[in-house]
């Protein structure tokens, strides 16, 4: 028997889901809806007596307060009416859906028999006069996503899943024995292995030897472990790289490595004894305190957040986590950071590409997708930065960081021979078949129907139980290694673990959602929520108990061996037989080439003013600078009682914070500072400065907060076009070195980091990359958070400091966007300077001479002045003829107040201090440039003493919290 | 009597367990993280403690709504040896999902009913603005609660919640709560006075923040006490170590009680 049940707020309830999406619908420019009404939906089968369901019903499904039910008969047809619209979603068979195994479980605890099967649908109900397009409009933009929920017209059956056919076993062998060129690529092209022609040449020679055809599942195999995701052909390969006109010049030269020659050298060449791993683990490991160490990644997963925002971010954020939780031992995530790019908000319907979703659409997905895995996790979001530009329309940046803590003896992994191999989690479906490869390939504007399987659907609260179950395990030391299931699931995962030993798995015995799988799918799923461990045998018994005495299933699928081959059986049968060394190292080594040249862009003509105010509101308003409060409250940024300087600070709680400073451990003051630098518009001058200047952002925000470079380690994160165009290479060998320059002449470490490439989108052939874009995440370790200084003006007749030279770099400035341009003249990073600034700020901050301190950066020194003013609620009178600058011609009063120069700070210091603050600065550029009053006035004087900039406070605050309060 | 015992109740999706832990341990009680699957195999019981904590999270994901899950677990499955430790004397604190538990379980603002059940009079549901929102509040402490005697009239706390807006089923309700003097903390402007959004952050009935029940040693609040137990954690407060927080007195009436009393 069927029982579909609605649940509907009594009168007089407050439908937030309804009325937010009236609101959504307005956004799209639809006028003539009156009311939107949201109806949860539950679709039970099963045997139950009548009293039985309605006991389900009252006790369980619904809110006595607030809510009614009604069980719709089986028949029943909702009429739409002109006026009056009916939509109903659901999810396809086979995705996932969460509330399934609580509804089971609830109805398990009324004492009533489990049912077949349950399945939930949203039900809305539209009320105004629309057209049938309009409808469609609604529909597709804001209710469902094709790829993982269809809508409903009439009354559907749950428990397709059970209804899908079973799965006969036939071993599946593709051709490649007797293939010639053509056919190699057209095999690979058909199975979307992302390979290319010598890649699967090797491949056929390989199987020439071995005198048969490869497996399907061997194919698959080699395709995920050589794909870009997993084995980073770019950074790895040979790179011929050429330049012209740059500066500073690289000079033409052959790279064997470009992360050997430049990311990992730096690493080497510093040789920091607090680095514990670096480049080995799933993240990187620094030490923390005696007993501790802490361990940070940052992984990007911009594809899936393109086809599916929600989902694409949620397992994002989900797969990064299980990362660090898969590190050493195993650790405990603390901390999330969270780092999007998209497309305006506001950008015209008519300007997104065929096949891609409104940018405003992306952009809340991606961040609920994120809010609802981080919250639910229980790791506050402290540490983020959203940018925009009009080229991320097809293809968003969605970066998701996680560190973690472990004890210092639980820091290092090593499986044994005669291990088993554990998988613990969730169970294995057919979601995210192909996501390795996929992301290896540039986005079109059918990726949404080819590439459907490669989204995933996540579930935090599996997470959370394996997290929690996994550190027990830990604890008790019955595990010798684990990873994550991620790109490339179990193949991916024990094709790494078993990388020295060998590995047998029994696909049969690994734990599906629903029957039907082929061994391959088995084998390549990215089923969410999974991790493998190696387990001495002699443990497994109490390991399983751990996890079953929290409802977390744990499943031996097979042993590490010592033959030095991956083999895989499916119910006795052999599918694949590869060795293991042929696997990791058979790839062919590959040479690309990459050309830099160095592009004249137009210099903007922008009319001299005397008075710049609308300047500095427009920038106050713009996308990047704007307030991005409507996101970071929706984070959950104080679970776990860690946090000490917040995202948003403030008289009122909310001006924007630099960096974030956190106590993880409740007996101990020592902390952790967690920053980010990001700017692809230096990058469209040139890469090599904006790396230098990601650097020098992410460093100067931990000096703001009162932090010192003393442990400070860095993670790199390039979001690139498609690295086989010598163009889109030509930039990133110049970012990497870039990287590797200023690592060393700042003395900060790079422990970790990640590429992704093939950001373009093409439409009908034609492809857009995204701008070139590196995301420098620091972590620094800093001793006492009492010390820790927040960014907002403290006190009435204070004095303001800059510290740091401004010099002529209007070059790819938000000033200069504000007028369509890019310019020239990009910031430079002078280490020789800016690192005794840095220092002596420190000593300062520890010393307690400052009382806020806030760096400049987008929007250049009027922005800063502005945010710390008005976050303070104090007014602020600046002389721009007191700012230390490098004298040249374009040094008025424009580039003081919107130049971007790095290695730049407003500091409050109080009057009494004024003395042995100037002492610590004696020698460094620094500037008395104005003071605090307790009026409501911002007013800045120009060079000549003139009046340039003039504001009251709250107009300047409500210019900033405009654009994005939604 | 020795430290005080607190259990510290988790299930799947439990997460402010170990800063919950943290603040009743620095008021002076020894705690255990305890797996709800413990009590309900029978392998442990209630009675092994005088104080409940029922730590902020998201049970079971907050699938149905938020708490759901677990009040009935606490119900159908636990309800008896629960019935017993709160008729005995001792103490339950819920805090944010812990109180959406204790309220869809009937245990808040908990009347009994004829047939010997408990009835749920009050819930916790959407935020107003429709969306998870964290920030810091100020609170108002009234009424009649052992948890809550004694604090200084305006305490500051974060909340971090998507459903926190407290309703109930009728005005009689709410009339009950008043008499009884049940509401014991009230969202409030920084001067002490009701007020609207975002102060009030999810359009609370009455600003009620929390509540407690007839005896006053059961309750639950929206706000994370345990998220302000030391200066360092406020916002703006000069960063000093060594400073309280507002949080903390509310787990050292806790313990305070549970040591004089047992």
């Amino acid at each position: 028997m069927r029982y579909k049940i609605e649940v509907v707020d009594k009168p007089g309830v407050f439908d937030a889901v309804g009325q937010g999406i009236k609101k959504d619908i307005r956004d799209l420019g639809i006028a003539g809806v009156r009311d939107v009404k949201f109806i949860q939906v539950y679709l039970l089968e099963g045997s139950f007596a009548e009293a039985q369901v309605i006991s389900i019903c009252r006790e369980l499904l619904i809110d006595k307060v607030t809510q009614d039910y009604k069980i719709i008969p089986e028949t029943f047809k909702e009429p739409s009416r002109s006026t009056r619209h009916v939509v109903e979603v659901s999810y396809h068979p086979g995705v996932m859906d969460p509330a399934e195994e609580s509804v089971l479980k609830g109805i398990r605890d009324l004492g009533i028999p489990e049912p077949e099967s349950v399945k939930t649908a949203k039900k809305y109900i539209i009320s105004g006069k629309l057209s049938s397009v309009q409808l469609n409009t609604i529909t597709e933009k804001l209710l469902y996503n094709k790829l993982i929920q269809y809508v409903a017209d009439r009354f559907t059956s749950p428990g397709d899943v059970k209804n899908l056919p079973g799965y006969d076993f036939k071993l599946v062998t593709v051709d490649l024995l007797g293939a010639a060129d053509p056919e190699l690529l057209k095999i690979s092209k058909k199975g979307q292995l992302f390979l290319n022609l010598n890649e699967m040449r090797q491949i056929r020679d390989y199987f020439r030897k071995l005198k048969r055809n490869p497996t399907d599942c061997e194919l698959e195999t080699i395709a995920q472990t050589w794909s870009e995701h997993c084995y980073h052909k770019t950074f790895r390969g040979n790179i011929d790289y050429r330049e012209k006109k740059s500066d500073p010049c690289l000079g033409d030269m052959k790279i064997k490595s470009l992360l050997k020659t430049t990311i990992m050298k730096a690493t080497r060449k510093l040789d920091k004894d607090w680095c514990v791993s670096v480049f080995k683990d799933n993240a990187g490991v620094i030490r923390f305190d005696k007993d501790n160490n802490v361990c940070f990644k940052v992984e990007t997963h911009n594809h899936p957040s393109a086809l599916e925002p929600f989902g694409g971010a949620n397992t994002g954020i989900g797969g990064v986590i299980r990362d660090v939780m898969g590190t050493g031992l195993g650790a405990r995530p603390i901390l999330n950071s969270d780092v999007f790019c998209f497309a305006p908000p506001d950008l015209d319907f008519r300007e997104v590409p065929s096949g891609a979703l409104h940018p405003k659409r992306v952009m809340k997905g991606v961040v609920s997708g994120v809010r609802d895995y981080g919250n639910k996790m229980g790791i506050p979001t402290v540490n983020g930065a959203v940018l925009f530009h009009k080229d991320f329309a097809g293809n968003p940046l969605v970066y998701c960081g996680t560190v973690g803590m472990m004890p210092r003896d639980k820091s290092f992994k090593k499986t044994n021979r005669g291990d088993l191999a554990v998988v613990v989690g969730g169970a294995t479906g057919r979601d995210g078949i192909h996501g390795a490869t996929f992301s290896s390939g540039e986005l079109t504007h059918e990726s949404e129907t080819v590439s459907s399987g490669a989204v995933q659907i996540g579930n935090p609260i599996q997470e959370k139980k394996v997290l929690d179950t996994l550190i027990k395990a830990r604890d008790l030391n019955l595990f010798s290694a684990l990873t994550d299931c991620g790109a490339g699931g179990l193949s991916s995962a024990i094709g790494e673990m078993g990388q020295e030993l060998g590995a047998r798995v029994y696909l049969d015995k690994v734990p599906l959602k629903y029957s039907g799988l082929s061994y391959m799918e088995i084998w390549i799923s990215e089923s969410q929520e999974r991790m493998v461990l190696a387990v001495p045998p002699e443990n497994i018994d109490r390991l399983i108990r751990v996890f079953a005495d929290e409802n977390v299933n744990a499943a031996v699928v097979g042993e590490f061996t010592g033959t030095k081959k991956l083999e895989l059986y499916y119910r006795e049968e052999q599918v694949c037989s590869l060795e293991m060394d042929f696997l990791h190292g058979g790839i062919p080594s590959i040479a690309k080439k990459a050309l830099y040249l160095q592009i004249r862009h137009a210099e903007p003509k922008i009319p001299r003013r005397k008075n710049y105010t609308s300047d500095l509101l427009k920038l106050l308003g713009h996308f990047d600078i704007c307030s991005k409060e409507w996101i970071v409250r929706q984070y959950d940024h104080e679970v776990q009682g860690g946090s000490v300087i917040k995202p948003l600070v403030g008289l009122k709680n909310d001006g924007p914070s630099d960096a974030s400073v956190t106590k993880p451990l409740f007996d101990s003051n020592k902390g952790l500072i967690l920053s980010n630098g990001i700017n692809f518009r230096f990058g469209l001058i040139d890469p090599y400065w904006m790396a230098a200047g990601c650097i020098d952002e992410a460093l100067r925000q931990i000096i703001s907060v009162g932090g010192s470079l003393k442990e400070v380690a860095i993670l790199d994160n390039f979001c690139w076009g498609n690295p086989d165009k010598p163009d889109r290479l030509g930039g990133l060998v110049r970012a990497a070195f870039g990287c590797y320059h200023t690592a060393l002449a700042y003395g900060v470490p790079f422990i970790s980091g990640k590429d992704s490439f093939y950001n373009e989108f093409s439409v009908h052939g034609r492809s857009t990359p995204i701008p070139g874009t590196l995301l420098i995440s620091a972590i620094g370790v800093m001793d006492d958070v009492s010390k820790s200084i927040s960014m907002y003006a403290k006190e009435a007749g204070s004095l303001v400091y800059l510290v740091g030279n401004t010099r002529d770099e209007l070059g790819g400035s938000h000033y200069y966007d504000l007028y369509r341009a890019l310019g020239n003249r990009v910031p430079r990073v002078y280490p020789g300077e800016s690192n005794k600034v840095f220092s002596a700020l420190s000593r300062a901050s520890q010393k307690g001479l400052v009382k806020s301190m806030h760096d400049c950066s987008d929007g250049g020194l009027a922005v800063a002045l502005a945010e710390m003013s008005f976050a303070g609620g104090l007014g602020m009178e600046v002389f721009l003829s007191e700012v230390p600058y490098v004298k040249s011609a374009g040094i008025n009063n424009e580039t003081l107040l919107f130049s971007e120069s790095h290695s730049r700070f407003v500091v409050e210091v109080a009057v009494e201090k004024q003395r042995e603050f100037q002492k610590q600065l004696k020698g460094l550029p620094c500037g008395l440039i104005g003071c605090l009053n307790d009026k409501d006035r911002f007013r800045v004087r120009g060079m000549e003493g003139e009046v340039c900039l003039d504001a009251d406070i709250a107009s300047l605050k409500e210019a900033w919290q405009g654009p994005l309060k939604w | 009597m020795s430290k005080p015992k607190v259990c510290i109740l988790r299930s799947a999706g439990t997460n402010c367990d170990r800063e919950t832990a943290a603040a009743f341990e620095m008021a002076g009680a020894d705690t255990e993280l305890l797996h709800v699957n413990r009590l309900t195999c029978g392998e442990r019981a209630f009675k092994e403690f005088q104080i409940l904590a029922l730590p902020g999270g998201f049970s079971y994901g907050d699938d149905v709504a938020s708490g759901k899950i677990l009040a009935n677990e606490l119900r159908f499955r636990l309800f008896d040896g629960l019935r017993e430790f709160i008729s005995g004397g001792k103490l339950v604190i819920g805090i944010c999902n812990g109180f959406q538990v204790l309220v869809k379980s009937g245990l808040l603002p908990g009347v009994e009913s004829a047939s010997g059940g408990l009835k749920q009079e009050a819930s916790l549901i959407m935020n107003d603005s429709g969306k998870f929102e964290a920030r810091w509040v100020y609170l108002k402490s009234e009424g009649r609660c052992i948890w809550t005697k004694g604090l200084k009239d305006l305490i500051y706390l974060p909340v971090a919640h998507g459903e926190g807006k407290f309703v109930v089923s009728g005005q009689k309700v709410l009339n009950r709560l008043k008499k009884n003097r049940q509401v014991v903390l009230k969202y409030c402007d920084g001067r002490g006075r009701l007020s609207g959004y975002p102060d009030n952050p999810n359009g609370s009935l009455a600003g009620i923040a929390g509540i407690t029940d007839r005896t006053g040693r059961v309750l639950g609040l929206m706000p994370h006490p345990e998220r302000h137990i030391l200066s360092l954690q406020h916002p703006r407060k000069e960063k000093r170590a060594g400073l309280k927080g507002d949080g903390l007195g509310i787990f050292k009436n806790g313990v305070e009680y549970a040591r004089k009393n047992f």
